[in-house]
């Protein structure tokens, strides 16, 4: 069973959103990581992009295929993780640490709120 | 797991660019049972297969292998296909996904030849590639069988009882491949995997043969491309004999034709199937396959392209344009990057 961590938001879309005095902290689930197979490319939005909960951020490539990653919360971009470039692997091995994706600085705060629980992404990946 | 031609496979056992690098750099063993074995026995047999294939099996002697396109009236790929020459008759393997279309191509031209086509259910069969892949598998095996796998040159194959082995592959790297009764097969899978052997799924199958610049049907060509149009132009032998497909492939000879090509990739992103490549004089063309290759750390692809294309282009990725290099593949052959620009 793949880890997922209680402390931390999910979309039913497989993103994790971690929640820091309003900067939200996203990447993809170890769940989502571990269906794609090794990644090797990353494509991340840009600092200053503003986006809408539920917008395209960005793509993960794994040797298969590529998945679209959507913003969990609206807001502002603020931070990109830069050693995803070289490393996309940090993904696959270290998916609620360093294998981080982007940090948004959020406007509404109730987009947390339509978010899942570890409880209910749980139960979501246990029906899929 | 996934449903591949009505067979359960795995696309990958662990991590899949883990099994890519065993079978570069030591060894690693596919099951791919679900491939088609047909023999094709009879006195008409030699006749028959010169009509039915481009290739001609006269070519190489009794004990080797030939590389083959089925073609249809058209000179379009009706599928690949090795064919194993024996003594007095045939062996061919074709591919799981067209078993049905090959089989009643297979019979339906069979009319008006002293032949019989009998399909093999029975037999598994296993790839164990790799460069230390003939050395381990030799040291599991007794007598013949140890010593066919140590001495076969490359595209030869031996027999012993209902083993049959031979030095092919579809990976860029030495090794066999044994078709063998299915008890034997999984008997012997167990004492590769002891032995150290990667067990390799598809989705390493398909990096390792598009490093090695090998084609996928369906992929990179199917019932409407030629071989001139799918790099198989060193397949044909366009003697006097009549085979199937013949005259349309000596028009397009004259006339010209599109070219499948590697692609390098220099900007960002994955190379993919049915991506748009841009050329600079404002003809396009199209990827047919595209990964990223962990051998070369770059994003690789064979591409469909009008005749001549060298140079550098550019690949639509997700509504940008990328820039790629023209290559001549293979990618990689025997664990080393061997591709020119062109």
């Amino acid at each position: 069973m793949s880890e997922i961590p209680a402390e931390l938001r999910y979309a039913s879309s497989h993103e994790w959103a971690k929640n820091d005095d309003g900067t939200v902290t996203v990447g993809i689930t170890a769940h989502a990581q571990d269906a794609m197979g090794d990644l090797v490319y990353v494509e991340l939005p840009e600092v200053g992009q503003v986006v809408a909960a539920g917008d395209e951020a960005g793509v993960v490539e794994s040797v298969k295929a590529a998945s679209d990653i959507y913003a969990p919360v609206s807001g502002e971009i603020v931070a990109i993780n830069e050693a995803l470039e070289d490393e996309p692997e940090l993904v696959n091995n270290v998916p609620y640490e360093g294998g981080w994706l982007f940090k948004i600085a959020m406007s509404e705060e109730s987009d947390l709120d339509n978010l899942l629980t570890a409880d209910q992404y749980q139960a979501q990946i246990e029906s899929e | 797991m996934v449903d591949f031609g009505g067979w359960d496979m795995p696309i990958n056992y662990g991590s899949q660019i883990e099994e890519h690098h065993a079978v570069r750099q030591k060894a690693g063993v596919f099951d791919v049972s679900h491939m088609t074995v047909v023999e094709v026995t009879g006195s008409g047999a030699r006749d028959y297969l010169r009509h039915l294939l481009a290739n001609d099996v006269d070519r190489v002697a009794p004990g080797r292998a030939l590389y083959s396109g089925m073609l249809n009236d058209r000179g379009g790929v009706i599928d690949d296909l090795i064919v194993y020459k024996r003594d007095n008759d045939y062996r061919l393997v074709v591919n799981c996904a067209t078993r049905e279309t090959d089989l009643a191509w297979m019979e339906q031209h069979a009319g008006g030849f002293a032949v019989d086509i009998r399909e093999r259910a029975d037999l598994a069969m296993l790839a164990i590639q790799g460069p230390e892949a003939r050395d381990i598998t030799a040291g599991l095996l007794d007598g013949a069988r140890a010593e066919a796998v140590q001495t076969l040159k490359v595209f030869g194959f031996a027999e012993d009882g209902e083993w049959m082995i031979a030095r092919t592959g579809y990976t860029g790297e030495d090794g066999v491949e044994i078709m063998l009764p299915g008890a034997d097969a999984v008997a012997l899978w167990n004492q590769l995997l002891a032995a150290g052997v990667a067990p390799t799924g598809l989705g390493a199958r398909d990096t390792l043969r598009l490093e090695a610049g090998m084609n996928l049907y369906g992929n990179d060509m199917d019932d409407s491309i030629t071989p001139w149009e799918a790099n198989m132009g060193w397949t044909l032998v366009l003697n006097d004999r009549d085979f199937i497909g013949r005259q349309p492939l000596l028009n397009q000879q004259e006339n010209g034709h599109a070219e499948l090509v590697g692609l390098v990739l220099e900007g960002k992103g994955v190379l993919r199937a049915h991506q748009k490549v841009l050329m600079p004089n404002g003809e396009e063309g199209e990827i047919t396959s595209g990964t990223f290759s962990p051998t070369l750390g770059k994003s690789i692809a064979l591409a469909r392209l009008p005749a001549g294309a060298t140079g550098k282009v550019d690949v639509e990725i997700r509504n940008k344009r990328q820039p790629a290099q023209v290559v001549k593949a293979p990618f990689v052959r025997n664990g080393q990057a061997v591709y020119k620009a062109i």
